[in-house]
């Protein structure tokens, strides 16, 4: 009943007709494409993946460790507040696409896996820096580390993948 | 060992009643002090999902729920099983939205209007054909800032 426990999302504002082609703009390798078709099977960057392992994958993703040209690219930002100045930010965007007929269980547990993903790589960064948690930083080193790690997930336009079960 | 031997019948001592006020107040005052008032009645049956990440949203007075899922057993006679939005009292489709989030924002006061959050209470088991449409119609209306409600998974 009092339950007020949530994943927060912005949604994007509708298109307007003359806007629609704009948002191709986004290079291929920042991309990556998380499906969950109709028997909620999950597909990460076009391959077949378990849920399990869906959050590592976004990670390696977003951070690029090794600087590999197939995963996000990064971008040095200045950012304010922030103690050495500049931060290379990943460009990385998720993008989720689900069918009509996903289940909002399946759809919620991928939510929260990309969630659990930016959370690490916050998590991570927080002890580098500050040596604590995300959680239990200051509100000014939170926002530090916000514009450093930034929460891109896109919720693509529906579409229709696959049959649809009834 | 004759000292624990009761001889003869023995009266029963009467109840002391005094104490029974104290129980009865002590009662009525943990009930009045655990009851939170439902604010609506649940005409759709929503269990929602979990999720670890799920974070508390702060001011309660600033949500507006959109509730999603089958219609309770009650309710099942007239409106069947399909999955159907309740909008505050009553059984409402994706066309009421509008209206809805129009009202929801009138009540708030003009500073807060804008940190409006929407949230979405969808039962686990509807498909995700609806909670779009729903989604849909909420980008329509502005209404962007949005939060789907999920429970802590039991440790």
């Amino acid at each position: 009943m009092g339950s007020n426990f949530g994943l927060s999302r912005q949604l994007p504002p509708m298109p307007t007709p003359d806007q629609e082609k704009q948002d191709q703009q986004i290079n291929r390798r920042n991309l990556i494409q998380v499906r969950i078709n109709s028997s909620d099977k999950i597909y990460a960057g076009g391959d077949a993946i378990d849920i399990s392992m869906l959050k590592d994958k976004v990670k390696d993703f977003l951070t690029n460790p090794t600087n590999d040209p197939n995963l996000s690219e990064k971008e040095v930002k200045e950012i304010e507040g922030y103690s050495k100045g500049t931060y290379a930010v990943s460009k990385g965007v998720i993008s989720l696409q689900n069918d009509r007929g996903t289940s909002y269980r399946a759809y919620i547990a991928v939510q929260n896996e990309l969630v659990k993903a930016v959370n690490e790589i916050r998590d991570d960064f927080s002890m580098r820096e500050y040596g604590k948690k995300y959680l239990q930083l200051e509100e000014d080193q939170q926002k530090v580390v916000k514009a450093c790690i930034p929460q891109l997930i896109s919720e693509a336009e529906p579409k229709d993948v696959g049959a649809r079960r009834k | 060992m004759s000292r624990f031997k009761k001889g003869g019948k023995r009266e029963m001592p009467g109840i002391t009643s005094s104490s029974l006020s104290d129980i009865v107040f002590m009662l009525l005052f943990f009930f009045m002090v655990t009851t939170q008032m439902r604010e609506t009645e649940n005409k759709v049956k929503v269990v929602t999902p979990e999720a670890s990440e799920v974070v508390k949203l702060d001011r309660k007075d600033l949500n507006c729920y959109i509730n999603i899922g089958s219609p309770t057993l009650m309710y099942q006679a007239q409106y069947g099983n399909e999955p159907r939005i309740q909008l505050n009292d009553s059984f409402r489709t994706t066309d009421d939205i509008r209206d809805f989030i129009a009202a929801e924002r009138d009540s708030k006061s003009e500073k807060d209007r804008s940190l409006m959050t929407v949230s979405i209470r969808a039962d686990q088991d509807v498909r995700m054909g609806i909670v779009t449409d729903v989604k849909q119609e909420l980008r329509r209306c502005s209404a962007l800032k949005i939060s789907y409600t999920a429970r802590k998974p039991a440790k």
